[in-house]
């Protein structure tokens, strides 16, 4: 393998026969390419998938409240359904043995202002354990707390890009802002790992929001956590007695669909962990047929390859060459060529998942990359399959008889 | 040097047997030039071939410099061929991508020779041949007398004890074959033992001894006077 003769004398057949080192390095640059890139794009889907569920708790339920479609118990089909202040406690009584924890959310669209900057957000009434069910993580200060609910304080907690507008590199927390020319304290800065739209949001205390809206008790949405350990059988059954429960209780029909709508979350998250799952054994289908072509791909390159130097073989069997000095010649060229072209192919693949970054988001795709043991593993295996693939016609390029090989046509 | 006994060789071709050597017994002393001759089929060629263990005999005894030569597997064969044997080829056998000096140089690369002296010696044969000039030509810038005497340089190059020529002026013309016949016919003087397989009897006569090959057998071995290659050049 060290023998610096031999690859002198096998960098002299690469340097000399540039067209048969440019094939058979093609098929393995290709090769190992097309795995990178299809490896990568299908991440790119996997990305996506996830990341409609990074910005809620997996235990999350959402309860909406709609029209409804039937007439029942006296009362006339398409009436609006409303969550109260009551919903709530009736919840944290009845459902006790499930609830993790629970909040309401009114979310209503507001001008906020700061100095000379003004901007149009969306603000979300909430209570404490919304920081929770939204993955809120705080950069500054704290969130909504118990104490704004029992008093309805005008204090905001903002989102990172909502700093970011209004303050530029001023220090947001203590300031005043204006919201729909309502004074707001800054008490909190958080980001969240959903993506910009849900760093945009304003948060204030639900009783606050109710109180300027002149002293109702209404709610547009309740979210709910259960307990984790109840995992997703419970949380279907809670899902179903929550429905039950609301449909009696706001005077639904039973079986009207409309009314009351309900959101679970970790029934949605398994459904599309099974589509990922489908999705993820396409990939790797794929790139397997990949590596397989390409590996087919060399072995046809190496048989054409002995073909054509059989003379050439022959003439060095003849001055005095072995056998296993023919094999090693041949299987370290094929070795060294598959492994400098498999390398190129997969810089190559990688450079270009990179520069694709998020330019294929409309497609779903997302961040397309592959993780280089991936990547190594199958350029490991490309070379190794390339190198028994060799191993035959180098078998047979050792095989070949002098006499026949320099026959003359 | 040479020394072969009783001789055979068949073909098998389908269900058919081809019979082309039936017995040939012969010894070649060290020093000699000798030409095979016969008419195409006469079974010259497997003889050379045996001779050059390129191919094996089906039984018979060969012995090399004293070596018995039998038993053969592919390394062995190999060592012995670059130990032993030059070959000449009719249509030259040059590596088409190797320059001239490289193609010289590649038997003493499978005797395992350091590169720096490999170019020393192949270079001394190349210029012994008149071609030190064309040491960096490849063969495709050479005329065809030029790669026949790279060739006999390569042969030589291992220093073999024998030197075995298939129709070496087989594809080269009057001129250029008698200037070929002036080299080989110099190094056997230098006393080197050299066997050369043609059917052209001009070239036969610059050899010592003509041995004729019929159907197989030996049909005629005479030594012969000499004609020296060099005048007619």
């Amino acid at each position: 393998m060290f023998n610096s003769d031999r690859w002198s004398e096998i960098f002299q057949t690469i340097r000399k026969n540039p067209l048969r080192t440019a094939l058979s390095g093609f098929t393995v640059a290709l090769g190992i390419f097309i795995f990178i890139i299809l490896f990568g794009l299908g991440n790119g889907l996997k990305n996506t998938f996830k990341e409609f569920f990074l910005d809620d708790a997996t235990n999350a339920i959402f309860l909406f409240a709609g029209k409804t479609t039937k007439p029942y118990r006296g009362f006339k089909a398409n009436r609006r359904i409303e969550f109260e202040n009551d919903d709530l406690e009736a919840i944290k009584r009845d459902f006790s043995f499930y609830l993790e924890s629970i909040t309401p959310r009114i979310t209503r669209g507001a001008i906020v202002k700061y100095k000379t900057e003004s901007n149009s957000y969306t603000t979300r009434a909430v209570a404490p354990a919304h920081q929770q069910i939204e993955k809120n993580i705080m950069m500054q200060g704290r969130y909504i707390n118990a104490r704004d609910i029992d008093l309805s304080t005008k204090v905001a907690v903002i989102g990172r890009l909502v700093a970011e507008d209004l303050f530029k590199n001023e220090d947001p927390m203590g300031q005043i802002i204006d919201i729909n020319s309502i004074a707001f304290k800054v008490v909190g800065v958080f980001q969240d790992e959903g993506g910009d739209n849900e760093e945009r949001y304003i948060y204030i205390p639900y009783t606050t929001r109710q109180r300027i809206e002149g002293g109702t008790d209404k709610l547009d949405q309740i979210n709910i956590t259960f307990r984790p350990e109840l995992g997703h059988t419970g949380g279907l059954a809670f899902e179903k007695s929550l429905k039950r429960y609301f449909k009696d209780k706001k005077d639904i029909s039973p079986s009207d669909p409309a009314g009351i709508y309900i959101r679970n979350v970790n029934d949605q998250l398994k459904q599309n962990q099974q589509f990922a799952g489908v999705l993820q054994m396409i990939v790797t289908f794929v790139g397997l047929g990949t590596l397989i072509a390409g590996i087919i791909g060399i072995s046809n390159i190496m048989v054409f390859v002995v073909k054509e130097r059989t003379k050439e073989l022959g003439i060095r069997k003849a001055l005095g060459a072995s056998p296993y000095s023919i094999i090693a010649m041949i299987l370290q060229e094929s070795i060294f060529i598959t492994m400098l072209s498999g390398y190129l192919g997969l810089i190559l693949g990688v450079v270009t998942l990179n520069n694709l970054g998020n330019s294929l988001e409309d497609y779903f795709i997302k961040n397309p990359y592959v993780d280089m043991s991936t990547a190594l593993i199958a350029t490991f295996i490309l070379i190794l399959f390339g190198g028994i693939a060799g191993y035959l016609p180098a078998l047979r390029a050792a095989r070949i008889k002098p006499i026949i090989a320099l026959r003359d046509e | 040097m040479i020394k072969i006994k009783e001789l055979h060789k068949s073909y098998k071709t389908g269900k058919s047997s081809l019979h082309v050597l039936k017995g040939i017994d012969f010894e070649v002393e060290p020093g000699e030039l000798v030409a095979i001759m016969g008419s195409s089929g006469s079974g010259k060629s497997t003889l050379l071939n045996i001779l050059g263990m390129l191919d094996v005999a089906d039984t018979g005894i060969y012995e090399l410099d004293g070596v018995p030569i039998e038993n053969l597997d592919e390394k062995k064969a190999a060592q012995y061929r670059n130990q032993f044997l030059g070959f000449v080829f009719q249509s030259f056998n040059l590596i088409n991508y190797k320059t001239a000096l490289e193609n010289v140089a590649l038997p003493l690369y499978y005797q395992g020779v350091k590169r720096k002296e490999r170019r020393e010696i192949a270079l001394d044969y190349l210029s012994r041949v008149g071609l030190a000039d064309w040491a960096t030509h490849l063969p495709s810038e050479l005329s065809g007398g030029q790669k026949q005497r790279v060739a006999i340089a390569r042969a030589m190059a291992s220093n073999p004890k024998v030197l075995l020529a298939d129709e070496p002026t087989g594809a080269l013309d009057t001129t250029t074959s008698y200037e070929v016949m002036d080299l080989i016919q110099k190094i056997n003087d230098e006393g080197r033992t050299i066997l050369v397989v043609t059917h052209e009897p001009d070239i036969a006569q610059m050899c010592k001894r003509i041995v004729h090959l019929k159907d197989g057998t030996i049909e005629k071995d005479s030594r012969v006077e000499q004609v020296k290659a060099l005048p007619h050049v």
